[in-house]
């Protein structure tokens, strides 16, 4: 069950993406969602698509992958776009009962919906199967860094990212553990009335909480055994640095946002 | 109860792109009324042959047998209650499962959720608190007040009270003092001897192997490597070391005796073998 979620897994690789700085990663992933937006008509979905699939073809990661990664969210998807096409009117009206209506504005529109989720999904997936959740963390504290100025915890801010980032598979397993525990003895999850279902919940969620403090205790105290003092004057061990390749996605991306600018109706 | 594997083959997160095979084609009997250990190096797949012995994994592939219960990929969820009452497991450090505000509610949580009433319950956990050593006076007292040992006991205490007829024991002694090791180990033999109870074992420890189990299942990367009882086991002294099993500490003691120009047949595999076979190697060299 827990295992389905493909958010936030890293696989090892050594590709062009792979390769990138993880802050042009992550900025680039942002300023994509964001032209996503600008597309209006089909021949610029079609070339953000092309661009989708470059970088899909360019991480050698099986396209598989992102298939799995959009079925969870499936259902929000159909949702969406079942809303668009029922209750948009305007064009040629195919088929109409009381206020649910199918009219050809709405098929192009569900079209355009469906498409933008597939878009964000898929490159939001290519981020994190391709930066290891750390550097994505320190991306953050790198980007976050002129905040600094109007006395903004950038540090703090990143120093808790890391931990969470690193302890979500750690706390997964917990979880798993404590739940196979409580099925042996007895407990059943998902099944059985609502009440029945949230009363089943305690049985995880105390022990889980009890074991996050523990950790938390153990770890500050460890932290401080090895002379951690805060941000000031620390060094680092990671040092992100941009390469040529980071000069290639900024070009690319450039080209793409002319493209679209010049291309949507 | 007998508990069988026939041909398991299991794959964790079969269907993904991270699918991963864990087990293969698994073929084991463990008898009713008996004391098995489950042996092999971390990550040669114990812990998840010792989910299937109460159905919280259900093979990709083949059949498990737990009493008359068939199990296999089909078997609905709803049908394996049953099950997780006769099969009880202790699963590494089992002090993380208690949630409970009193003691005493943690270890008769088991029981109730088995449709046993609230007052019979409690019964129950009275006495299962005291088999396994817990004082009278910390029943009312919250878990998480408790020391490691003690919270140990109760999460014990909480499988023992659901009175399974099999008892699955995942490094029961991990991370406790030798005395404690010493009472649990001891309790669950009891358990074993006067209950009728059969224990499965999964351990790191030789020392419990021979000393405790009649049967040893030994396996290696999602297959079983060998079975047989400990006896049979250690004869091939380099077998063991090979799959980087070691030996019993007494075993190893007596290896040292070998070195040095000791000839014998025997193979002494705990302290009391050992101690005999030296008295009985010192009286006759005295009768000489």
């Amino acid at each position: 069950m827990l295992n389905q979620v493909l958010l936030g897994r890293y696989i090892q690789g050594d590709s062009f993406i792979h390769r990138l700085d993880s802050r042009t990663k992550l900025l680039a992933t942002f300023f994509f969602i964001f032209i996503i937006f600008l597309a209006n008509n089909w021949v610029t979905y079609a070339l953000l698509f092309a661009f989708v699939f470059l970088a899909i073809y360019l991480s050698q990661i099986p396209v598989n992958f992102f298939v799995k990664g959009i079925k969870p969210l499936l259902w929000i998807i159909i949702f969406t776009v079942g809303l668009q096409m029922f209750f948009t009117t305007g064009g040629t009206t195919y088929f109409q009962w009381h206020f649910i209506q199918i009219t050809s504005f709405g098929i192009v529109n569900a079209c355009y919906i469906f498409m933008r989720f597939v878009l964000i999904i898929v490159m939001s997936t290519l981020l994190t199967l391709t930066t290891p959740p750390l550097s994505l963390a320190d991306s953050i504290e790198a980007i976050l860094k002129p905040l600094e100025k109007i006395k903004f915890p950038v540090h703090e801010l990143a120093l808790m990212l890391s931990i969470a980032f690193r302890f979500v598979p750690t706390l997964m397993d917990e979880a798993q553990k404590i739940m196979n525990a409580q099925r042996a003895r007895g407990v059943e999850f998902g099944e059985g009335s609502l009440v029945q279902q949230i009363k089943a919940v305690i049985p995880i969620l105390v022990p889980l909480f009890v074991s996050a403090f523990n950790r938390a205790l153990d770890l500050s105290l460890a932290m401080e055994a090895r002379g951690y003092q805060g941000g000031e004057g620390r060094t680092k061990f990671r040092v992100l640095k941009y390469g040529k390749h980071d000069v290639y996605v900024f070009v690319a991306m450039s080209c793409l946002t002319m493209a679209l600018v010049y291309l949507r109706g | 109860m007998e508990i069988s594997f026939k041909h398991v083959n299991f794959d964790y997160q079969a269907g993904t792109p991270f699918e991963q095979r864990a087990l293969f084609d698994v073929d084991f009997t463990i008898p009713n009324h008996s004391y098995t250990a489950i042996i092999g190096h971390t990550g040669s797949g114990k812990s998840t042959i010792l989910q299937h012995l109460n159905a919280l994994l259900k093979p990709t592939e083949g059949e498990v047998w737990i009493g008359s219960e068939k199990i296999d990929d089909t078997t609905a969820n709803k049908s394996l209650k049953p099950i997780r009452k006769k099969v009880g497991i202790v699963f590494q450090f089992p002090e993380s499962q208690l949630f409970e505000e009193t003691v005493i509610k943690d270890i008769a949580f088991g029981p109730q959720n088995f449709g046993v009433s609230e007052k019979d319950a409690l019964e129950i956990a009275r006495q299962t608190a005291a088999m396994v050593g817990l004082d009278e006076n910390v029943l009312e007292k919250s878990p998480f007040d408790l020391s490691g040992g003690q919270m140990r006991r109760v999460a014990i205490a909480g499988v023992l009270a659901m009175q399974p007829e099999v008892l699955v024991l995942d490094e029961p002694t991990a991370g406790l003092d030798p005395q404690g090791r010493i009472d649990m180990m001891e309790m669950f033999y009891r358990l074993y001897r006067e209950k009728g109870m059969s224990i499965i074992l999964v351990t790191h420890n030789m020392d419990d192997v021979c000393d405790y189990a009649e049967h040893v299942i030994v396996v290696e990367k999602g297959r079983i490597a060998k079975t047989g009882s400990p006896k049979e086991l250690f004869k091939d002294m380099n077998w063991m070391l090979d799959k980087q099993l070691g030996r019993s500490t007494a075993n190893q003691f007596f290896s040292k005796l070998v070195e040095k120009g000791l000839k014998t047949d025997a193979n002494p595999l705990t302290t009391e073998e050992l101690t005999s076979f030296i008295i009985a190697k010192y009286q006759e060299a005295n009768r000489c």
